[in-house]
């Protein structure tokens, strides 16, 4: 896992000596913390800080890709209380870029939340941490205690008159507390339920005060903006499209991992660096950003370069940065099955559109992938998504509604004949025999 | 003010209005579900969607707040599509089984899905089933029907105070319930069957017993609590099937409390007296009503005859009409008797004769909202007056600042700015140093009176907590209020308490008032049900008893201050003449003559709420059997005894003489007293009872009223103690103890542990038959372990 062919690393330096590289001493022997130091030494203006990111176009990591450095103007000066949080509920099917940044690089996260606490006044801060990977959260802890040691953390940090506090929050694993207002409820010990928006979390976040949400990735980049400065970043992207990010590549590739990739890599590249298709097969389809993405059909897909505006332009979301890959021998309604029934279990449940519509969608597209599918189903599925879209308290309905409406368009055929036939257009067969898993003939 | 456009028509709307408010302005209906104007918004049925020029999605109206030129489109094709798409949704996984749903005929949903729906759904799949919950003896459920509109959860957790319901498991799975193995037992439960928008929660007792459109309605008062809650009172066939809210915002808003909603379950006891029955040889016998009424006026016109007026008592319920309260007294002034009262739980009436008018509230109910700093002095507020209770808990959300002064910590579910928890006999002293702590604050001088009450022998910094708290209001305390409570109207210093919350009043320059215990707590007083000079209390006419009773509505046993003594005193009585619309084993044994009345369901009246509102109401079912309105009763009887002024022929004939007219609030309202003396000191030899009267047994009405008997609140009365107090009686939590209260009488209850409770004071629950023996409400009492 930890061997990792990356163009121009920067997220990922630090985790070329694996499990032996993540901590206090190794961040700071590659130069970890110095930014921090920096900062706090020359009394840096909170405005000068923002406008460096800015200037960045770092896009928020978490799936939206909002500018962060926008997003961070937005909260309130004067506030007395305010908060920074990082989202590392990281549950997007296909999505661990977050999970190995923790492991392999916490510190990093640290820096980047106690400059971006700098940044825009907060004084406490919290790290939700999926609770599907414990591990990643003890070794935060860990690492919290490093650096409060170090005096990174704490009252009046590196004797400067800055004084700010981070603590680890872990979750039970439920997709929807990844949502940012889902999040903050979550933490104040309620029910992971998304808030009605507005008022957006930077004027009433966390217990009602003014709060910085962030994604693990988006935070740990943050050091290594002010390190090379933000105009360098964005250029080593594309315009609009800043610096460098991390894919998690999984299916049907050859070598399954985390990739981290200047914005604008062609997606062959990227395939090419995954190691190619798996036993040399087609590509036939690929979700470029997370299981929330619209899925798009091979030919579309390499064309595409992976960055907001590209992906977007196909179709499609850059999203989480979790790229999906499937090859031929991949049944297009049961990998649908599968994602709908994902929704339907995530809904948090508030939203009538989600809470019935999402039940509905797996129903029916069950039903479909066992032989039950009638001629009018795909027109109610798509009819159905339209009355998700937009009309709920968060995204998720839309992410649901995605899937749906993309598999249905680009791979209709294939639908159609699970309806008319009863049956798979490819093989069971060839279906066992791609899946890796089961030998052709067994199970 | 922003100006928008809702379907072409332009109106101004206040600054943070929503959609859905505006639409309301200009009577434009927009569907919907979770939106409840007194609920907090949670946006997430969805059925408001309606189209905003510019935004690209339908917005929901109940969260959208309006903002300068936006133009709203409520029925256009966007608009009408989203609403229609979200009732599918809605739809698809409910029952749909409206023929066997109580709330059939009253349903949001089939209302809306007639609007909104199509005749046939494209959902073919299974549908969801969710197991129901038990929530108690009150509201029952059909959780499958449940929209997850949150409704009922956000009721009990923002109005009732208390986050009873919850929403668990997620997305299609999600469902309502109460924590494991609870039920919902706030005093404010039964909202919920109100709010659910479908047949999820229902009434209990209610269900399956009539269709909605089977019943007439008629609108009536509350008999209940001193606020006269707006009710609208369902019958079929002439029975009470129901009682709903009448949305009164001056008032009740659009809430009951459970025991003005399913109190009418007693109108059809068993023990309701339905003919006129007299005790011949002490045998009891069912007789016509002249031969009763000929029986009840000889038996008063004898003993008057004999002893004089004077030997003559009437004990009128406070829960008794305007009407009948003024009949009684006339009647009873007829005879010759000033023995007239209504205050019957009272035990202090050293303010009579010193009064400068009728105690009140001191302020209009909606006034107490608009208080930034309260003072709560003796009550049991959450149970006593529980929408009282529910406007202070919305204002400390809104930054008032209640304190209290009490007896008991009881949970008010409120946030509490300071409070002050002393022995009933402290009370005064506890209230005294309040008033000193704000003089001095003011940098006035106090009272001289007040200067020798004992530092060390209360809690000054909780006083001084108080005292600050009132002085920080607006205009150092002009928008305070010090509102008396039922105990502290019954407490034996109730003058000196109220005259202290008079200075602190005056000091403040604030308001102080009552909060009425019954119906028309006010309303006796306007109806001149008190004794004037020469004339006995209700206390003074038990304990030096008279020859002859006449009691109208009460069960004095249960309803006086000093049931014991009522007992004997009545049993001692050589005709006792009841009117009541029920009958228990006491009266049986103490009465000479019963007369079945009407309760208020059955006849009209007024009651006068403790603003001093006055609120008549109509009967809205026939009396039961023979029982007649007590009114024409009383007029009867003061006819048969050739009594002056008995010739009316309605009851608003009654109120126009009571009331010298029809006014909508009664003259002479003024808490104020003249040269009263204040008795700060008491020092009690024992322990010390502090008595509750239990929301559920306050009345003969709700005693009777069966689902509530079941409730949480109706549990059998224990002698509560705090740990020290526990520890010194050599007591343990559950305990059989027996309880004495000088006399001979004991009764024996389990002990039970309240950490809430000041040392030295065992509280034991009033009005309830296992602690009618104990006598006074207010008494030094001893304990031992039975
Ligand atoms: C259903 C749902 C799940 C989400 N899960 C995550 C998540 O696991 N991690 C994450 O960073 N953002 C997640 N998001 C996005 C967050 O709401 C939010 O946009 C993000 O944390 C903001 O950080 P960023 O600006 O750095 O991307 C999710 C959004 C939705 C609607
Ligand atoms: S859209 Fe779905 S997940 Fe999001 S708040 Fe609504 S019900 Fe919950
Ligand atoms: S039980 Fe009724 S009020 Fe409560 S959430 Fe369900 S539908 Fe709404
Ligand atoms: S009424 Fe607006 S979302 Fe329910």
């Amino acid at each position: 896992m930890a061997l990792i062919d990356t163009i121009n690393p920067l997220l990922t330096t630090g985790w070329s000596k694996g499990d032996a590289g993540w901590s206090l001493k190794d961040y700071e022997a590659r130069g970890g913390y110095v930014q921090l130091k920096r900062i706090l030494a020359s009394k840096m203006t909170q405005d000068d800080l923002i406008a460096e990111v800015k200037k960045s176009v770092l896009r928020g990591r978490g799936g939206a890709g909002f500018p962060t450095g926008l997003k961070w103007s937005f909260m309130p000066k004067a506030a007395p209380e305010k908060y920074v949080v990082c989202n590392t509920d990281e549950g997007e099917p296909g999505t661990f870029k977050d999970r190995d940044l923790m492991r392999f690089d916490p510190h990093s996260v640290i820096e980047g939340m106690i400059i971006a606490a700098y940044a825009v006044g907060a004084k406490l801060g919290y790290n939700y941490i999926h609770g599907e990977i414990f591990d990643m959260y003890q070794r935060f802890e860990e690492a919290l205690d490093q650096a409060r040691a170090a005096g990174y953390l704490g009252n009046n940090i590196l004797g400067s008159d800055f004084s700010f506090d981070l603590f680890a929050h872990h979750g039970w694993g439920a997709y929807i507390c990844g949502e940012e207002t889902g999040l903050l409820e979550s933490i104040e010990g309620k029910k992971g339920q998304p808030r009605y928006k507005p008022p957006f979390p930077a004027n009433f976040g966390l217990y009602g005060k003014p709060t910085t949400i962030n994604n693990t990735e988006t935070f740990a980049a943050i050091p290594f903006i002010l390190g090379m400065g933000g105009e360098a970043y964005l250029n080593l992207g594309k315009p609009n499209n800043g610096g460098t990010k991390l894919f998690s590549v999984s299916g049907h590739v050859n070598r399954p991992g985390n990739y981290e990739v200047p914005m604008g890599t062609p997606f062959a590249k990227l395939l090419e660096m995954a190691g190619g298709m798996r036993g040399g097969r087609k590509l036939k389809a690929v979700i470029p950003g997370g299981s929330s993405a619209p899925v798009l059909p091979a030919d579309i897909m390499m064309e595409c370069t992976m960055d907001y505006d590209s992906i977007a332009k196909a179709g499609s979301m850059l999203g989480s940065g979790a790229v999906i890959v499937m090859d031929e021998t991949v049944c297009m309604v049961k990998a649908l099955e599968r994602l709908s029934y994902f929704y339907f279990e995530e809904s948090c449940g508030q939203c009538t559109p989600c809470r019935e519509g999402s039940g509905w969608l797996y129903r029916v597209v069950h039903r479909i992938e066992h032989g039950e599918g009638r001629p009018e189903d795909l027109d109610l599925l798509n009819r159905v998504t339209d009355n998700m879209m937009g009309k709920t308290i968060c995204a998720l309905a839309d992410a649901a509604a995605f899937p749906v409406r993309s598999f249905i368009k680009h791979f209709k055929s294939e639908f159609e004949y699970h309806i008319e036939n009863k049956k798979c257009l490819v093989d069971p067969e060839v279906q066992r025999a791609g899946s890796g898993f089961f030998k052709a003939g067994a199970a | 003010m922003l100006e928008i456009e809702i379907d072409g028509k332009t109106l101004q709307v206040a600054d943070g209005s929503t959609i859905i408010e505006a639409a309301h302005q200009l009577g434009t209906y927009i569907p919907h579900f979770c939106y409840h104007k007194k609920l907090s918004i949670a946006a997430n049925c969805r059925m408001c969607l309606v189209q905003v020029e510019k935004a690209p999605k339908p917005m929901p109206a109940c969260a959208t707040p309006v903002t300068n030129g936006m133009k709203v489109f409520t029925h256009s094709e966007l608009a009408v599509k989203a609403q229609k798409g979200v009732m599918e949704f809605l739809l698809i996984n409910h029952p749909l089984d409206c023929p066997i749903c109580d709330q059939g005929g009253e349903c949001q949903l089939q209302d809306l899905a007639v609007g909104y729906g199509e005749s046939a759904s494209q959902y073919q799949e299974e549908k969801r089933v969710v197991p129901d919950k038990d929530l108690g003896p009150l509201v029952s459920t059909d959780m499958t029907r449940c929209i997850n509109c949150t409704r009922c959860i956000r009721f009990t957790a923002e109005i009732a105070g208390f986050m009873e319901l919850g929403q668990s498991f997620r997305g299609e799975r999600a469902e309502v319930m109460p924590f494991i193995g609870k039920t919902v037992d706030t005093e404010l439960s039964g909202n919920i069957i109100d709010l659910c928008p479908v047949g999820a929660l229902t009434s209990k007792p209610f269900r399956f017993s009539a269709r909605t459109w089977e019943l007439s309605r008629r609108k009536s008062v509350s008999p209940h609590d001193g606020l006269g809650s707006n009710l609208i009172v369902q019958t079929k066939h002439d029975r009470v099937m129901r009682v709903l809210p009448l949305e009164n915002e001056d008032i009740n808003e659009c809430w009951l409390t459970d025991k003005e909603r399913f109190s009418y379950q007693g109108l059809s006891s068993a023990e309701r007296l339905t003919k006129p029955m007299v005790k011949q040889g002490g045998e009891w016998k069912e007789v016509d009503w002249s031969v009763a009424l000929d029986y009840a006026s000889h038996a008063l016109r004898d003993v008057a005859k004999t002893h004089g007026g004077a030997a003559i008592g009437g004990l009128l319920s406070p829960h008794a009409t305007l009407e009948e309260m003024y009949l009684a007294q006339k009647l009873l002034r007829g005879l010759d008797s000033e023995n007239i009262d209504f205050r019957l739980r009272q035990s202090d009436f050293s303010a009579d004769g010193k009064r400068k008018g009728t105690p009140w509230l001191g302020m209009k109910i909606a006034d107490i909202g608009r208080l930034d700093r309260v003072l709560v002095v003796g009550s049991f507020l959450r149970k006593d007056h529980p929408l009282v209770a529910q406007r202070l808990r919305q204002s400390a959300k809104r930054g008032a600042q209640i304190s209290i002064l009490h007896s008991a910590d009881d949970d008010l579910l409120i946030k509490l700015a300071a409070r002050a928890i002393a022995a009933p006999s402290q009370l005064p002293a506890v209230l005294a140093e309040v008033v000193k702590a704000v003089a001095e604050l003011k940098g006035v001088a106090a009272d001289p009176a007040l200067a020798k009450v004992g530092a060390g022998l209360v809690d000054v910094n909780a006083a001084k907590k108080i005292a600050a708290s009132l002085v920080s209001g607006s205009d150092g305390g002009k928008c305070a209020g010090i509102l008396l409570g039922n105990f502290a109207q019954q407490h034996p210093q109730a003058a000196t308490l109220s005259a202290l919350a008079q200075q602190l009043a005056g000091l403040l320059g604030g308001s102080f008032g009552f909060l009425g215990e019954a119906a028309n707590s006010v309303g006796g007083y306007a109806a001149k049900a008190i004794p004037t000079a020469g004339g006995l209390n209700a206390a003074a006419m038990l304990k030096d008893p008279r020859h002859a009773y006449v009691v109208v509505g009460a069960e004095p046993e249960l309803d006086c201050a000093d049931g014991a003594q009522a007992l004997a005193s009545l049993t001692k009585a050589a005709a006792v003449v009841v009117l009541s619309p029920f009958k228990s084993q006491a009266m049986l044994d103490y009465a000479a003559v019963l007369l079945p009345v009407s309760p208020f369901s059955e006849t009209s009246g007024t009651f006068v709420n403790t603003e001093g509102r006055v609120q008549s109401f109509y009967a809205a079912a026939k009396p039961l059997g023979e029982a007649r309105p007590a009114w024409k009763v009383l007029r009867v009887l003061g006819n048969l005894l050739d009594l002056n002024g008995f010739a009316f022929n309605s009851s608003e004939e009654v109120r126009a003489e009571a009331l010298d007219g029809q006014p909508e609030f009664v003259s002479g309202l003024d808490n104020g007293i003249d040269g009263a003396t204040l008795n700060l000191t008491a020092s009690p030899n024992g322990l010390e009872r502090v008595a509750d009267v239990p929301i559920h047994f306050s009345d003969p009405l709700v005693r009777r009223a069966p689902a509530l008997q079941q409730a949480a609140d109706s549990a059998a009365p224990t002698a509560r103690m705090n740990a020290a107090t526990l520890a010194k009686c050599g007591l343990a939590s559950g305990d059989k103890v027996k309880v004495g209260a000088g006399g001979t009488a004991a009764v024996t209850l389990p002990a039970q542990f309240d950490a809430g409770l000041p040392d030295g004071v065992v509280r034991i629950a009033a009005a309830h038959a296992d602690t009618v023996a104990l006598g006074a409400m207010s008494s030094v009492l001893s304990v031992e372990k039975a």
